[in-house]
């Protein structure tokens, strides 16, 4: 029995993270009946989404024992960039594909510089991921001073259409579940936890612990860049302090999703819980109607029982 | 003194910290003359002050190691200010009851985040989020979304009128701080056990040092340093604003970085986080008075806070 309790909790982190969400499914589906219709999950899906890839991002250099608090502002560059470019080159199905293109690429290079920063010129993570999310955030105003511009309805219209009966939202979820179980699979992905475990025992080792710890940041630019592109899908429009509220709240999941900020413990799905953890718990508190004063101190008390709840039972699981 | 001492003397962080104030404000002038004015210097410490008073609780939780960190200054800066307002009602009788209440008050707050770091374990970046979301929602709830309340016109005077020597008031406190914590650092038992929890706890404890206790009290102290600072703010603004503390969160923990203290925990002092905290309004002012637009000023402050990284912020090369 002690062996078993050892094995899931390091295999199964995000045990505690899967118990939470079911349980705020349960209760969202009792405060709001039409919770499990299709349409009704589809949308809180893609209310949850950009968050979500937001998380899976920020759980890679979280894994290495970093953080990224640069990944808000990468959204928002990220928004505006697409937006630009898409109305800039009058709308056509090129310009969409230009764009979408150069919106990765923005979150990529974003990703460089914060890899380049903390791996190679050896800046301390949080320092330096907020120095460069000003300057992101800087770029993304630079852009677009002020909300707005439109994308054509071909753009918005896909993302919130199937394709092949299934709607966009979920294709998207789902692809980014397969590639996170593909790198999950990697040299690369061994070689971020035991960066994240101790990284002077990596690198004796022979592990690459600066390459490692750019293409954990490399991943967070690339899902904070598509985060961006879900957003225009949203409010088809851009506006560059959407991503402000991000970076916090994918820390927070990426915790409540049983990953530890020390490194090495953890997963991209118990992230993706996480972020669907903060949404319902959102859900939760309008569709129970408490009175709007009392939200915001009920959802920080949930949040911070969950994060000290899933914090102490991961120790437990660790100890036993 | 020989050269290499002369060398080892600038590589300092303190001597960095102050050669950068000297060339900020050497630059100010040239770019605007009357910059470095004394009436102008007076006006910049002021704004330091407030900056200098929140990172003096953020020092000694950074210098506390265990990646002790505080997130949730911000919050408790503007229920501090929201609470001192409105309980001295503009009325110079109720001041020190708004202020007792008000430490208080915050203490507490900074108590049960230590309590949650070293009793339940919670990584500290963590458990400040936390706390961060929960006074956020507090204070919602206590102002129902609509600020209220205003300064004391002694506390406006104080924060703002010369008091003697031509400096207000604030500047006499923030000395004293800068006095009195430097010495109890260097010169109490108290002083010791955090530079001997910070760097290395396990020995500590062996050595008999009160962990738990000594760690608890260091975010005790930030709720309190934060309460005062909202006080401080309150005197400066004279309106109570919602949210006003929220800019102090991340800059708080950058002066302490200028200033030298390891995030790491361990070493640094308070004296260089004064001199970060100058050095970080200096330069916000100096983008301000430059003409460029607000994105251009967000993209030069991060880029130079990158560049000041490279002078000291860099970590230690891993060896084979």
């Amino acid at each position: 029995m002690k062996s078993t309790l050892r094995l899931s909790g390091h295999r199964h982190p995000y045990l505690m993270a899967a118990v939470v969400f079911l349980v705020l499914c349960v209760v969202n589906a009792i405060l709001q009946p039409s919770f499990l219709k299709f349409g009704v999950a589809t949308s809180n899906v893609a209310a949850f989404l950009p968050m979500a890839l937001v998380a899976i991002g920020q759980t890679y250099v979280v894994l290495a024992s970093d953080i990224d608090l640069s990944a808000g502002a990468i959204v928002s560059v990220v928004n505006v960039v697409v937006v630009s470019i898409i109305e800039g080159m009058g709308g056509t199905g090129a310009s969409i594909a230009a764009g979408l293109t150069l919106g990765i690429a923005v979150g990529l290079i974003c990703g460089a510089v914060n890899g380049l920063c903390v791996a190679y010129l050896r800046f301390q993570p949080i320092v330096t991921t907020f120095a460069t999310g000003i300057v992101f955030a800087g770029f993304a105003l630079w852009v677009l001073p002020e909300a707005g511009r439109q994308v054509p309805p071909e753009f918005y219209l896909a993302y919130a259409g199937t394709v092949l009966g299934v709607p966009t939202v979920l294709w998207i979820l789902l692809a980014a579940i397969a590639f996170a179980g593909v790198i999950a699979r990697t040299r690369f992905y061994q070689a971020l936890r035991a960066t994240g475990g101790n990284i002077q025992a990596a690198y004796q080792t022979g592990v690459p612990v600066a390459r490692v710890r750019l293409r954990a940041y490399l991943l967070s630019g690339l899902f904070a860049a598509l985060a961006g592109l879900a957003l225009v899908g949203e409010t088809a429009s851009g506006d560059p302090l959407i991503g402000g509220a991000l970076t916090l709240a994918s820390v927070t999941a990426v915790v409540l999703g049983g990953t530890a900020l020390s490194g090495c413990i953890g997963g991209v799905a118990g992230s993706i819980l996480g972020a669907f953890i903060l949404g319902l718990i959102n859900n939760v508190i309008f569709f129970a109607q408490l009175p709007f004063a009392w939200q915001g101190l009920i959802q920080g008390l949930i949040i911070l029982a969950a994060l000290a709840g899933g914090v102490v039972m991961a120790r437990g699981r660790q100890e036993t | 003194m020989t050269q290499a001492r002369m060398l080892a003397l600038l590589k300092r962080p303190l001597s960095i910290a102050i050669l950068a104030i000297l060339v900020l404000l050497a630059g100010g002038e040239l770019l605007s003359p009357g910059f470095a004015s004394p009436r102008q210097i007076v006006t910049l410490l002021t704004i330091a002050a407030l900056l200098g008073v929140v990172a003096a609780g953020q020092n000694l939780v950074i210098l506390g190691g265990r990646e002790g960190i505080d997130l949730s200054v911000g919050g408790i800066i503007s229920f501090a200010a929201f609470l001192a307002g409105n309980v001295m009602q503009q009325q110079d009788a109720y001041l020190l009851q708004a202020v007792g209440t008000v430490l208080l008050a915050t203490f507490c707050i900074g108590l049960v985040t230590g309590l949650g770091v070293t009793w339940l374990r919670i990584p500290p970046l963590v458990m400040t989020l936390g706390m961060l979301g929960v006074v956020q929602g507090g204070l919602v709830l206590l102002t129902r979304g609509v600020p209220s309340g205003r300064a004391a016109p002694m506390l406006s005077r104080i924060v703002s009128e010369p008091l003697l020597l031509g400096l207000p008031g604030i500047l006499f406190i923030w000395i004293l701080i800068g006095v009195v914590l430097t010495l109890v650092l260097r010169r109490t038992t108290f002083g010791l056990n955090v530079y001997a929890i910070g760097t290395n706890e396990a020995a500590a404890a062996l050595a008999g040092v009160p962990v738990r206790l000594t760690r608890t009290l260091l975010f005790a102290l930030s709720g309190l340093f934060a309460g005062l600072t909202g006080i401080l703010l309150l005197g400066y603004t004279e309106y109570v604003f919602i949210g006003a503390g929220d800019q102090y969160m991340l800059p708080s923990i950058i002066a302490v970085v200028i200033g030298g203290t390891s995030l790491a925990g361990g070493s640094g002092g308070y004296i260089g986080t004064m001199a970060g905290a100058i050095v970080l309004i200096l330069l916000q002012s100096i983008l301000t008075t430059l003409n460029i637009p607000p994105f251009g000023r967000q993209i030069v402050f991060g880029v130079t806070l990158l560049g000041l990284m490279l002078l000291y912020g860099r970590q230690r090369r891993l060896r084979g």
